[in-house]
């Protein structure tokens, strides 16, 4: 099958969309960071996009149909990774998150086995005949997310476990999900939700209260999200640079979870709606990439991908406009930081491999 | 059953996209709301965030004597702070930061334990008026300590040891009850007024305006890039006293290790030459911020030293009233042919009264006003107020200032006790009995005076009637904005009869001679003329029950008024020398300023050119040749540089 393959069939048109946001993403956080002691680190972050690139290269040219068949060693090495974490791991800033590899660098798997949950996933419910959900269908694929993500959760790292939730969502949904079973979940989950309140550490507590008060504490665990939407709102529609609230730190690390604040105070409305819009054109050429799968599992696969980055959207675009409270996700392609950088690009690597393959068969 | 390759359902698909659509939709409405419909509101607190105004403190004037010569300037000082908003944990860096600023690690523990539960923005004042060595520990330490920083404030340099720390006062942080006080009401906060003495008087013109600027900030508080709008600080006025410092000292060394005050006043003008008071505090503690525990020593100490004693201490003249006494039956016709014998005492009244002479023994004899003046005889004085009654006598003294303030332009001074049947009826709703009067006579009883008071009186007395207000700022020295705070009477004057001037000053001259009270303090050359008083603190009968221990407690206060020359003076010294024992003693104290402003007057020169004008003069001069002698005469217009040049320095050839 692979002789048939051609960079003719590469989504051109979805990579020049993702550089021109990943190019924005670069000058945001050059301009962000300058006199900070964060200087420079535009610079890093184009190392991982070229990183990424030849990432994304190497994942396209694998068939994705042998990577399926493996996913269940990939499943148990996850699993592992994660455990490993949570016995050798770092700590840092009271969560263990981080390995530390030999040679210096810090290795975080989290990222890693959602890209292998992806598959797993969709593996699982394209194996699936049935054009609706069983019960033990449904805890089975709910087991399959649920267990790395109690792992992650243990860490503790909400933001990222929480981002394992689409990738299970998504694929019960296409995988045929009964609208009944979605009500008991949803009813299942609300009476979870004040148990899950007392697992909460006490700065996971503080920033859920800031959210929904700002006010309350404008100089603590508020700051972030008060500064976050005073930088927005004073960008207005065309932006202001001078002086800026990035500029002159009161927004915190703007060049990571904070990027879009920064980019919508420096860029205005107009901006800010701009890289809007090159998100939804990204996700809306993906989705069609998954129409046009050559079968059931790249169809998963690339939803996989757009309910994960449209997660990530929500939540962190949504968190600098004040609609969800702090979690520390990233900006998929903005925000600077290598996991995160390379983890959309092999994820866009898989998405290019079932691209290249659909008119195999 | 479908095949593996049944696609899921394209309208689950579909309705994905719609979903991602509806997300889009909801970001972009956050935006909107964000950036467009409430801009305006978030650009205002941005503004807020970023732009802070720094204030620049305004230096307070110095304090100048009348030579110019500085009294009281200001430091640069730098004050520690702990900003509580940089969002580190305090305590941490606790240790580092106390060893840095030499501080008790307790201390700074305690200090922000205490700040816990006040407001962010408010840091802790961790030391004041820090070393050089301690500015460069926060200095090199803003990196890893970003939560240290300094603030930079004049603070006031007193003289060392309260020097004159009565009358300069002092300043600190305006209290709240000043704040609702009228004169006060445009200040703010934490400004630094005058609490005391001229710092008060005269805050307005010493304090300046304090100016702004509007600075970038960034999130750590600190500056970024140029200031933005730079309103200059406006510094306050210079104040000039008419002190001479050289007196001033005189006077402070003359009341070392004695509790009292001098006043030393020019009598033909008011002017305040030296002002001093014992015991004294030193301001410098208050120029940064008394401790608790040094403020109640000074407020609980029963010498009082917060109190200047010049200006508030209401206390029986003694003796020193004689020359009242004496001007009042003069002028009244009544002690010209007065003659009267001490035997050591006499009855008035049906009760017996002492004279000072009869406890060594002794007594005056014969003795007329002359008399009754250098030695000061009780008795004399009795019967003298006898005659004149407590009338006569309440309107001389209170024509000389006696019972009222003398208006000297500084605060809290008290007005004294001049008693007459009025003022018994007034205050103690009581007739005035005949017997009080004696006691009166010698300037006991319910007479209370200040030494400012006394002082006036003798300078008014010795000048012929010519009463002055006591200042210590002449309103030229002032700008012409500022209104003195004492008020130029319209001339007060008691014509004193040439003879009866005479009489009073010759014998306060003879005070000081062999046969006088004070003959210890007669100075050879100079014509100090004066009366000593010694006042009791409690009455005979009171003391005649006393233990010897209480009794020495209850020393009698030394006073001397005097003044130099004898008639039209141009100083008048007054001294308090509190439980001691005599005037005389008292009289030593003020004849060393006297002597001290003699000296320095002797060796000034007295013509001085005005320097405003060019002066000219005249010279001839001889221009010898080797044959002939030829003389050249002209005039000259000399330019005199500097101010205050006597005029024989600038003549030619002179340099």
């Amino acid at each position: 099958m692979s002789q048939n393959i051609s960079f003719r069939d590469f989504d051109w048109l979805l990579v020049v969309f993702v550089l021109i946001i990943c190019a924005l993403g670069v000058l945001e956080i050059r301009s962000a960071t300058t006199h900070t002691k964060f200087a420079g680190a535009h610079l890093k972050q184009i190392y991982w996009i070229g990183a990424g690139l030849v990432g994304m290269l190497v994942v396209s040219m694998l068939n994705y149909q042998m990577l399926l068949e493996r996913v269940h060693w990939m499943y148990i090495a996850a699993l592992a990774s994660l455990m490993s974490v949570l016995i050798f791991g770092q700590k840092y800033l009271g969560a263990r998150r981080w390995v530390k590899l030999p040679g210096g660098n810090h290795f975080q798997p989290s990222e890693w086995v959602k890209l292998i949950l992806i598959l797993a996933v969709a593996k699982y419910f394209a194996d699936l005949q049935q054009r609706e959900l069983s019960w033990s269908d449904f805890v089975k694929a709910g087991a399959i997310v649920g267990v790395p993500m109690l792992m992650v959760l243990a860490q503790p790292d909400l933001g990222t476990a929480l981002t394992y939730l689409p990738i299970a969502v998504i694929g019960l949904f296409l995988g045929g999900l009964h609208w009944k079973q979605a009500l008991v979940v949803l009813v299942l989950a609300g009476m979870a939700m004040p148990l899950a309140w007392h697992k909460l550490k006490p700065y996971q507590k503080e920033r859920l209260v800031s959210f929904m008060e700002p006010d309350a504490d404008a100089r603590g665990s508020g700051y972030q999200v008060k500064q976050s939407l005073i930088a927005v709102g004073s960008g207005g529609i065309f932006g202001s640079s001078a002086g800026s609230q990035t500029h002159l730190a009161f927004l915190p690390v703007p060049q990571t979870d904070f990027i879009f604040a920064a980019f919508s105070e420096e860029h205005g409305f107009v901006g800010a709606v701009g890289v809007l819009l090159l998100y939804f054109i990204v996700l809306m050429r993906l989705t069609q990439n998954a129409q046009t799968a050559p079968d059931r599992a790249g169809t998963f696969l690339v939803m996989g991908v757009v309910a994960v980055l449209t997660f990530h959207i929500l939540v962190n675009v949504g968190m600098v406009l004040g609609f969800m409270p702090v979690t520390g996700i990233p900006l998929p392609l903005m925000s600077y930081g290598g996991s995160s950088v390379l983890f959309m690009f092999l994820a866009l690597g898989m998405v290019m491999n079932v691209r290249m393959r659909r008119f195999v068969n | 059953m479908f095949s593996r390759d049944e696609k899921p359902s394209q309208i689950r698909l579909t309705a994905v996209q719609y979903i991602i659509l509806a997300i889009f939709l909801l970001l972009a409405y956050g935006l909107w709301r964000l950036q467009v419909s409430q801009s305006d509101m978030y650009a205002t607190l941005a503004e807020q965030n970023r732009i802070r105004n720094v204030p620049i403190l305004a230096p307070r004037g110095k304090i100048l004597d009348r030579n110019g010569r500085p009294i009281v300037e200001n430091y640069r000082s730098m004050t520690a702070l702990l900003l509580r908003d940089s969002s580190r944990d305090l305590n941490a860096d606790a240790e580092l930061i106390a060893s840095g600023l030499h501080l008790d690690i307790k201390e700074v523990r305690e200090k922000i334990r205490r700040f816990a539960y006040m407001p962010q923005y408010q840091p802790i004042y961790l030391k004041e008026d820090i070393t050089p060595d301690e500015e460069a520990f926060i200095e090199a330490h803003r990196t890893e300590l970003p939560q240290l920083d300094t603030i930079m404030a004049y603070r006031r340099l007193y003289p060392l040891k309260g020097f004159m720390a009565h009358l300069i006062g002092y300043v600190g942080e305006v209290s709240e009850d000043m704040l609702n006080q009228p004169q006060f009401e445009f200040y703010n906060p934490g400004d630094v007024v005058g609490k005391s003495g001229v710092e008060l008087e005269y805050n307005q013109l010493l304090m300046g305006k304090n100016g702004s600027r509007q600075v970038l900030v960034n999130s750590h508080g600190q500056e970024v890039g140029k200031p933005l709008d730079e309103k200059p600080a406006e510094p306050g006025k210079p104040l000039k006293l008419t002190i001479d410092v050289d007196l001033q000292i005189a006077a402070e060394e003359a009341l070392n290790g004695k509790n009292g005050a001098i006043v030393a006043m020019d009598p033909r003008n008011g002017e305040i030459l030296a002002m001093v008071s014992r015991p004294t505090f030193d301001a410098n503690q208050f120029a940064v911020r008394i401790s608790r525990n040094n403020w109640n020593q000074l407020v609980n100490d029963p010498d009082k030293p917060l109190l200047n004693k010049a200006i508030q201490a209401q206390l029986a003249p003694g003796s020193t009233f004689k020359i009242i006494m004496a001007t009042a039956g003069l002028q009244e016709g009544v002690a010209q042919d007065m003659h009267v014998i001490c035997n050591g005492g006499g009855e008035f009244y049906g009760r017996y009264f002492k004279c000072w002479i009869a406890a060594r023994h002794q007594t005056h004899g014969e003795v007329g006003i002359s008399k009754g003046i250098y030695q000061s005889c009780d008795v004399f004085f009795y019967t003298l107020a006898e005659k004149l009654g407590i009338g006569k006598i309440a309107q001389y003294a209170t024509a000389l200032g006696l019972g009222q303030k003398t208006g000297i332009d500084l605060p809290q001074e008290v007005s004294g006790v001049m008693p007459s049947e009025e003022w018994k009826l007034r205050n103690f709703r009581q007739k005035w009995f005949a017997g009080e009067t004696i006691s009166v006579g010698i300037g006991q009883g319910a007479v209370a005076a200040t030494p400012i008071q006394m002082a006036r009186a003798f300078a008014a007395i010795a000048s012929g009637g010519h009463v002055v207000t006591p200042h210590v700022t002449n309103p030229t020295d002032l700008p012409p904005n500022v209104i003195p705070a004492w008020n130029p009477p319209g001339e007060l004057t008691i014509p004193l009869d040439p003879k009866n001037w005479e009489i009073i000053t010759d014998a306060m001259a003879q005070v000081v001679s062999p046969l006088g009270t004070a003959p210890a303090s007669q100075i050879k050359g100079v014509d100090l003329a004066g009366k000593t008083g010694s006042a009791q603190t409690v009455s005979n009968t009171l003391k005649a029950k006393m233990s010897a221990s209480e009794k020495a407690k209850h020393k009698d206060n030394g006073w001397f008024v005097g003044v130099e020359p004898r008639r039209n003076p141009e100083i008048v010294v007054c001294a308090l020398f509190e439980e001691g024992e005599h005037g005389s003693e008292a009289a030593r104290v003020a004849s060393q300023v006297v002597k001290a402003f003699v000296d320095k007057q002797r060796k000034q020169p007295t013509k001085l050119a005005n320097s405003e004008k060019a002066v000219e003069v005249g010279a001839v001069w001889s221009e010898s040749d080797e044959t002939v002698e030829k003389f050249n005469s002209g005039r000259f217009v000399l330019e005199l540089p500097t101010k205050g040049m006597p005029l024989a320095m600038a003549a030619p050839g002179l340099q």
